[in-house]
C-alpha cells in the first residue's frame, strides 16, 4: 500500500510538469490547429535557460542557496523562452499559416531538429548538472511515503501557474481574446480582435510555461542536455491529447493522469515499458474517444 | 502478345540490374556503391509513403514501423527458417541463395501488409492530425515491441544476418515499386484513391467505398516498406535505432521534397536526401543544422516541393489514347 | 399501387440540443420533380444529408422504393441509386474533368486490383469503355472541350454542369440538386430550367432540388415542401404553396 501512495506522489511530481508542458501543446493546438513539434525543445532550452542564469548570478551554492534567488533564475527562464516562443512563431510559423496543415507540421519538425542541434553545438553534447538554487531535503509523509522538497516545490509552483493561467483565461480581456481566436479566428478578427497579436501571446505564454517546467526538472532531475525534451515532448503531448487537444483543463489533467499511469507502470511491471505506456495511452485513446477526455467532437459542415 | 512483350521485358530488366551491380563494383568506390543501394531502398520507402499520402491524401508519418516489421520478419526468416527449408548448405550454391533472398524479401513485405492491415483498419476512421499521430504511436509501439523480442536480438541488434543486398537487387525493387504504383495510379483504382485525395465526401457520394480504399492503399504501402526494410536488413547492420520516428520523418520529407502526388517526384527526392548527408558531410557538426534551416525554408518558399503534383516528363513516344466519339455518334 | 421512390417518413435529426429536422414526412413519385424550400437554415441540406448518408437520422425513416435506407453508409446509398449535388460544387479540382466523370463510372465498371496493377487486357478494355462513356457525358452537357483541363480551372456556370453531368454517371434514381441555380443570371437559369426537365426525361431521373429562386421552382417543381425551423410547414404544388398564408408569412414575403 505504502508502494502505492509513493508511487502515487512520484507520478504526481512528474505529472505536474507534463501538465506544464501540456498546456503549451493544447493552447497552440487549440488557436492554430498545429502540433508544435518545437515545444519539447522550448522546455529543454528553458532548463538550460535557467541553468545559465544560475551560474551568472552564483546561485545554486550551498552557501547562497535562497529561494528568492531561485525565483528570479525562474522568472528569468520563463521570460527567456517566452521570448523564443514568439520568435519562433514569427519567423517560422506565421509565413506557413495559410499552407497545408503537413507543410506547418514539417516546419514545425525543422524547428525542432534546428533547436536540438543549435542545442548541440553551443550548449556541447555532454550533460550539464544544474545547480541546487535550494537546498535538498527529503521529508516524510503519513504512511511512510519519501518526498524531497523539490518534488513539493514542482507540485506547489506548479499549482501556482495553472491557477495562475486560468484566472488570466477567464479573467483577462487577453484571456477572452485567446479563447475567442481558439474557437473561430475569422469571426474574432471580424468583431476587432487583434488576431496576430493574440497568437504571439499565446505561444509566449505556452513557452513561459514550458520554461518553468524546465527548470523544475532541474530541480528534481539535475542532468540537462540538448535533447532531453524529446521524450517528455512528446509524452507531455500525448497528455494532451488524452485531457482533449485544445482543452485547457483538460491538458492539466492529462498531465497528471499521464505522470500517474508512467510511476505505475515502473513501479508495478517494469521500467523498459516506461515510455511505451504514453504510446499505448495514446492509442487507446485515439480509437476509443479521439476528442479526450474534456475534448469537443468536432462535425464537420457540409 | 503483350504478355510475351511483358515477360521479354521483365528478363531484360534483370540483365540490366545484374550488369548495373556488376559494373558498379568494378568500377565504383565502395562507399559510393553503398550510398546507391541505400538511395534505392529509400526510393522504394519515398513511393510507397507517396502512395498513402500524396496519392491517397491520408497524413502517415509512421512508415518505419513497417519498415521495422519487414527487416526483422525476413531476417528471421532466412536465419531461422531457410537453413531447415534449404539444407544448411544451400549458401553455396547461388540459385539456391538467390531464391531464398527472394522468399524472405516477400515474407517481409507480406508480414508488413498484415502489420499495415492492422494498423490501417482502426485508424482510417481518423483524419487528419489525428491519423498522423496514430500512425506515429503505432511506429513506436511496434519499435519498442521489436526491440523486447530477444529471438531477434533485441537491444543489442539481429546478428548473423547475411548480406544479400546488392545494387542488383534494389535496383530491380525499385524499379517493381515504380511500375506496381504508377500502374496502380493512373487505373481505375488509382483514380479512386486521388478522388479521395480530392475530396472524400464526393467520392463517397459517387459510391467509392472509401474506407476499404484508404486501407488497401495502406496495406500496399506498407508491403513496399517491408520490401524496403527487407533489402536493407540484409545489408547491414539490423537494429531497432534504425527505425526510429526520425526515420519516418525522413521519408516524410523525402516525399515532401519531391512533391507529393509526384512519383519521379519521390525518387528525385530519395536521392537527394540520400546523398545530401553525404555531401554535407565536411561541415558535419553543422550539417543538421544547415539540413534543418533548409527544411524551414524549403516549407516557406515551396511547399509543394519540386515537382508539385507533376510527374518529371521525358520526350518520348506517347501511348496510344483513349478513343473518341466520332461526330457522328 | 407502386411505392413512391422516395419516402421519408418522420424523419428528424438532431445535433446535440439542436432539432435540425423535426418529423418530416415526404412523398415523391418516381419520375416526379419535387422541391424543397425554406429560409436559410430551415434544415433543407441537412435533409438531403441525411437522405445521403453523411448524417444519421436521430429517428424516423428513409425509404428508397419501398427499402430503408437510413443510416446506411453515403457509398451504399449511392450504390442503390442515389446521386447529389451540393451547395458550392465539390469537383476533383486537381483532376482533369475527364477524370472527374471518369471516377463517377465507378459504381458501374470494375475490374481486379491484380488485373490494374499488371494492365492486363481486360484493364486496359474496361479503361476504354470508360473513357468513351465518360467523353459522351461530357459531350451532352457540352463540356467536351474542357475534357482533359483541370476542372478547377472551369468557369463557375461550367462547374456546376460538371458536377450534375458527373453524378448521370453513376446511373441514378434519384437526383438531389442542392441550390443549381445559385449565383446564376436569368438566362442561366432558364437554360439550367431546361437542362434539368430535359435529364429528367432522358434519364429516366426522379430529381428533388432544394431551391431559393422562386422563378425556378415554380417553374419546373411539381410537388413542393416548405420547411421553416426543421418543421414542414407546408406542401403542395406551386399554386397552393403560393398561396398558403402560412408560407408566404414565414418565407415568401416578396416575390424575386
Amino acid at each position: 500500500m505504502q508502494e502505492f501512495f509513493q508511487q502515487l506522489a512520484n507520478g504526481i511530481a512528474w505529472g505536474s510538469i507534463y501538465a506544464l508542458i501540456a498546456l503549451g501543446y493544447t493552447m497552440v493546438y487549440g488557436i492554430l490547429r498545429l502540433i508544435n513539434f518545437a515545444h519539447g525543445d522550448v522546455y529543454m532550452v528553458g532548463a538550460f535557460a535557467a541553468y545559465f542564469l544560475a551560474r551568472a548570478l552564483g546561485v545554486g551554492t550551498i552557501t547562497s542557496a535562497s529561494p528568492l534567488m531561485a525565483a528570479l533564475v525562474l522568472l528569468g527562464s520563463m521570460v527567456i523562452c517566452a521570448l523564443l516562443g514568439m520568435a519562433i512563431e514569427l519567423l517560422a510559423y506565421r509565413p506557413v499559416r495559410r499552407s497545408s496543415r503537413i507543410t506547418a507540421l514539417i516546419t514545425a519538425i525543422g524547428v525542432s531538429l534546428f533547436l536540438e542541434n543549435a542545442g548541440i553545438l553551443v550548449f556541447g553534447a555532454d550533460p550539464k548538472f544544474f545547480p541546487q538554487v535550494i537546498a535538498p531535503r527529503t521529508i516524510t509523509l503519513p504512511g511512510g511515503v519519501l518526498v524531497t522538497n523539490h518534488q513539493i516545490t514542482v507540485v506547489l509552483v506548479s499549482v501556482v501557474l495553472m491557477v495562475g493561467l486560468t484566472l488570466f483565461i477567464q479573467k483577462t480581456r487577453t484571456g477572452k481574446a485567446m479563447r475567442a481566436v481558439a474557437f473561430n479566428r475569422d469571426a474574432a478578427s471580424l468583431m476587432g480582435i487583434p488576431t496576430d497579436r493574440i497568437i504571439t501571446y499565446t505561444f509566449a505564454l505556452g513557452s513561459a510555461l514550458a520554461a518553468a517546467a524546465g527548470f523544475l526538472v532541474g530541480l528534481t532531475n539535475p542532468k540537462i542536455e540538448p535533447l532531453m525534451g524529446i521524450m517528455p515532448g512528446i509524452k507531455a503531448f500525448v497528455a494532451a491529447v488524452l485531457g482533449g487537444i485544445g482543452s485547457i483543463p483538460g491538458a492539466m489533467i492529462g498531465g497528471l493522469l499521464m505522470g500517474i499511469s508512467e510511476y505505475m507502470v515502473v513501479g508495478y511491471l517494469s521500467s523498459t515499458y516506461r515510455d511505451a505506456i504514453a504510446f499505448v495511452i495514446l492509442i487507446v485513446v485515439l480509437l476509443i474517444k479521439p476528442a479526450g477526455l474534456l475534448g469537443r467532437n468536432v462535425t464537420e459542415k457540409v | 502478345m503483350i504478355a510475351v512483350r511483358r515477360i521479354l521485358g521483365l528478363l531484360a530488366g534483370i540483365a540490366a540490374v545484374i550488369g548495373l551491380d556488376w559494373a558498379g563494383r568494378l568500377g565504383l568506390n565502395p562507399y559510393i556503391y553503398g550510398v546507391l543501394v541505400l538511395c534505392a531502398i529509400n526510393v522504394i520507402l519515398a513511393l510507397s509513403l507517396n502512395l498513402v499520402n500524396g496519392i491517397t491524401g491520408q497524413f502517415s508519418i509512421g512508415h518505419a514501423g513497417f519498415m521495422a516489421v519487414g527487416a526483422y520478419a525476413s531476417a528471421a526468416y532466412t536465419v531461422y527458417a531457410v537453413p531447415l527449408l534449404f539444407g544448411p548448405g544451400y549458401a553455396s550454391s547461388a540459385w539456391l541463395t538467390a531464391g531464398a533472398f527472394l522468399l524472405a524479401i516477400l515474407v517481409g513485405g507480406l508480414a508488413s501488409a498484415v502489420a499495415g492491415f492492422l494498423v490501417g483498419l482502426p485508424s482510417m476512421r481518423l483524419r487528419g492530425d489525428y491519423l498522423a499521430i496514430v500512425t506515429l504511436g503505432f511506429g513506436e509501439i511496434i519499435r519498442v515491441a521489436i526491440l523486447n523480442i530477444d529471438a531477434v536480438g533485441g537491444a543489442r541488434g539481429f546478428a548473423g544476418v547475411p548480406q544479400r543486398t546488392n545494387l542488383a537487387w534494389v535496383l530491380g525493387g525499385a524499379g517493381i515499386t515504380f511500375v506496381v504504383i504508377r500502374n496502380l495510379m493512373k487505373s481505375f483504382h488509382g483514380r479512386a484513391l486521388l478522388a479521395i485525395r480530392e475530396d472524400e465526401i464526393a467520392a463517397e457520394a459517387l459510391g467509392i467505398p472509401t474506407t476499404r480504399y484508404k486501407v488497401t492503399a495502406f496495406v500496399i504501402g506498407a508491403f513496399f516498406a517491408g520490401v524496403a526494410g527487407a533489402l536493407f536488413a540484409h545489408y547491414l547492420y539490423l537494429h531497432t535505432n534504425s527505425f526510429t520516428f526520425m526515420k519516418s520523418i525522413e521519408v516524410v520529407i523525402m516525399i515532401v521534397l519531391g512533391g507529393m502526388g509526384s512519383l519521379t517526384g519521390s525518387i528525385l527526392g530519395a536521392i537527394l536526401l540520400t546523398a545530401l548527408p553525404e555531401v554535407l558531410r565536411f561541415a558535419s557538426s553543422l550539417r543538421l543544422i544547415i539540413y534543418s534551416l533548409l527544411l524551414i525554408v524549403l516549407m516557406i518558399a515551396r511547399p509543394q516541393g519540386i515537382l508539385g503534383r507533376r510527374e518529371l516528363s521525358f520526350p518520348k513516344r506517347r501511348a496510344p489514347e483513349a478513343p473518341r466519339p466520332t461526330p457522328a455518334s | 399501387m407502386s411505392p413512391p421512390l422516395l419516402s421519408l417518413q418522420r424523419l428528424s435529426v438532431t445535433f446535440g440540443g439542436l432539432k435540425a429536422v423535426q418529423d418530416l414526412d415526404y412523398d415523391l413519385e418516381a419520375g416526379a420533380l419535387g422541391g424543397l424550400i425554406g429560409p436559410n437554415g430551415a434544415g433543407k441540406t441537412t435533409v438531403f444529408n441525411a437522405i445521403t448518408g453523411i448524417y444519421r437520422p436521430t429517428s424516423g425513416a428513409i425509404l428508397l422504393e419501398g427499402k430503408p435506407m437510413q443510416g446506411r453508409p453515403a457509398n451504399v446509398i449511392a450504390s442503390r441509386g442515389v446521386a447529389r449535388t451540393f451547395q458550392s460544387p465539390r469537383l476533383f479540382s486537381d483532376l482533369s474533368c475527364l477524370d472527374n466523370v471518369r471516377i463517377a463510372c465507378h459504381l458501374h465498371g470494375g475490374v481486379a486490383l491484380a488485373d490494374s496493377i499488371v494492365r492486363s487486357p481486360r484493364s486496359e478494355r474496361e479503361e476504354r469503355e470508360i473513357s468513351i462513356r465518360s467523353e459522351k457525358l461530357l459531350e451532352t452537357f457540352g463540356l467536351a472541350k474542357y475534357s482533359s483541363s483541370e476542372a478547377r480551372s472551369l468557369p463557375y456556370g461550367e462547374q456546376r454542369r460538371l458536377e450534375i453531368a458527373r453524378t448521370l454517371a453513376t446511373e441514378p434514381k434519384l437526383l438531389l440538386l442542392d441550390e443549381p441555380a445559385a449565383g446564376m443570371n436569368p438566362q442561366e437559369t432558364q437554360a439550367l430550367m431546361h437542362l434539368i426537365r430535359d435529364i429528367r426525361e432522358r434519364y429516366k431521373l426522379t430529381v428533388l432540388l432544394i431551391e431559393h429562386d422562386m422563378k425556378v421552382v415554380m417553374g419546373i417543381c411539381e410537388k413542393i415542401a416548405v420547411l421553416d425551423y426543421g418543421v414542414k410547414i407546408a406542401e403542395g404544388t406551386p399554386e397552393a404553396i403560393r398561396r398558403d398564408p402560412k408560407v408566404i408569412e414565414a418565407y415568401l414575403g416578396e416575390e424575386t
